[in-house]
């Protein structure tokens, strides 16, 4: 096992090619998912100097916790190799519940199989160059106390106490094990809602057609990309060291959409006064959670030791990323609720 | 304002391209924002105009190639669908 691990960790730290890691996941996916190992890894070895002992994370993160025993893991691991098993076994022993009698269409049906399985590897491969799928794979490990708990931390974060990340062994604790980890599950899914809401009020307003949704959901999108460059070159013109990547950026600011819905649902239910109500309510919340957030980010990051950037920019960055966030939950919501 | 993915992709031309243009020795030198005014100490990390110096020369090194191929795209598209 650990050699595998080992193997594993390497492999995908070096980025050879890619059939072999994807098979080396795969075969290590099967098993660890039949030990239900439950240890506190997270994978996210991401910059240089945030680099340290091997991560395993990939396969732990997708224990599946609603699931049952082991057992039934034993079952996808054998109902998964299934065709490939049923397609090699059609041909030789056609009376015993094959899927095809003739042996021509078992053979066609395992060359199409080899084939997919080809054209996986190749495609996982090109998307591999990229954009790391295994970093991305952090961002989505949540469950739903998770989420729970971050929805309500999101709309009201003022009696929570403990901000920082934890790590485990220099690596970031994946969002199932942390609620202060930054997750990409809720902000895709508040950005998915915003858009369907919106749709919702503008046809309650008689105002729809369909052209007007992809032009709500590409401005959202092209406000979040956006703000993710500006931060990006703010934290790079002032050198500072962090391990926020684009990633985590991505997340910060798609947070807005969990409050832009809340507030165009009081818009909708109590009107005009309800919308100002629940903007007031959602901004001032989201104000807090980004500041003590990306405070401890930022702000707590070695940066020059010659005082070339002051250290009050770091703080005027992270106060311009939170007053941001009124305005474009303003911006995106005002047109909603006349 | 209503932006489409359309208008972002213009703007990153756009911006780009005017990054590009800053020509090194006629431009650049003359208001001290040169590239070989800016190689501080080693020791010390870079303050904000050096790093903004070191960006706009990377950027022109790097997208100087992609550039032409992008703006001749353009050019083309812009003739044929105005």
């Amino acid at each position: 096992m650990n050699a595998t691990v080992a193997h594993f960790s390497s492999a995908n730290e070096k980025q050879e090619e890619a059939g072999v890691r994807v098979k080396a996941y795969h075969r290590l996916y099967r098993r660890t998912s039949q030990k239900m190992d439950f240890q506190q890894h997270g994978y996210r070895a991401t910059k240089p100097r945030a680099r340290a002992s091997p991560p395993i994370g990939g396969p732990l993160l997708f224990d599946d916790t609603s699931s049952g025993p082991p057992p039934t893991n034993n079952q996808n691991y054998y109902s998964s190799g299934y065709n490939m098993a049923d397609a090699s076994a059609g041909g030789q022993d056609p009376g015993a519940g094959s899927l095809f009698a003739d042996p021509m269409a078992s053979a066609a049906m395992m060359y199409g199989s080899s084939l997919a399985n080809q054209g996986k590897d190749i495609v996982n491969k090109e998307i591999n160059r990229f954009m790391s799928v295994n970093k991305l794979k952090y961002f989505f490990a949540v469950d739903t106390k998770y989420v729970m708990k971050k929805l309500l931390l999101l709309m009201f974060p003022y009696t929570h106490q403990d901000w920082e990340v934890r790590y485990h062994r220099d690596t970031p604790l994946i969002p199932r094990h942390d609620v202060n980890a930054p997750d990409l599950y809720i902000p895709t899914m508040a950005f998915i809602t915003y858009i369907l809401l919106a749709g919702m009020a503008l046809g309650m307003q008689k105002r729809f057609s369909p052209e007007v949704l992809g032009l709500c959901a590409s401005t959202a999108l092209v406000w979040i990309i956006i703000e993710v460059l500006v931060m990006l070159l703010c934290l790079y013109l002032l050198t500072v060291h962090t391990d926020l990547s684009m990633f985590d950026l991505v997340a910060y600011s798609g947070y807005k959409y969990v409050g832009m819905i809340f507030t165009v649902l009081c818009g909708l239910l109590f009107g005009s006064d309800g919308y100002f109500v629940a903007l007031a309510w959602s901004s001032c919340a989201l104000m807090f959670f980004i500041v003590r957030s990306l405070k401890m980010k930022i702000m707590s990051s070695f940066s020059a030791d010659s005082m070339s950037a002051k250290p009050q920019f770091r703080m005027y960055i992270t106060l311009a990323s939170a007053a941001f966030q009124p305005i474009i939950i303003y911006w995106l919501t005002a047109h909603l609720v006349r | 304002m209503a932006f489409t993915l359309y208008a972002l992709i213009q703007t990153a031309i756009l911006f780009t391209n005017a990054i590009a243009v800053l020509h090194e020795e006629r431009f650049l030198s003359k208001i001290g924002w040169g590239a070989e005014q800016s190689i501080g100490g080693f020791g010390d990390e870079p303050g904000i105009k050096a790093q903004l110096l070191n960006l706009i020369r990377s950027v022109r090194t790097v997208m100087r190639v992609p550039l032409i191929a992008v703006n001749s795209v353009c050019i083309v598209l812009l003739l044929l669908f105005g």
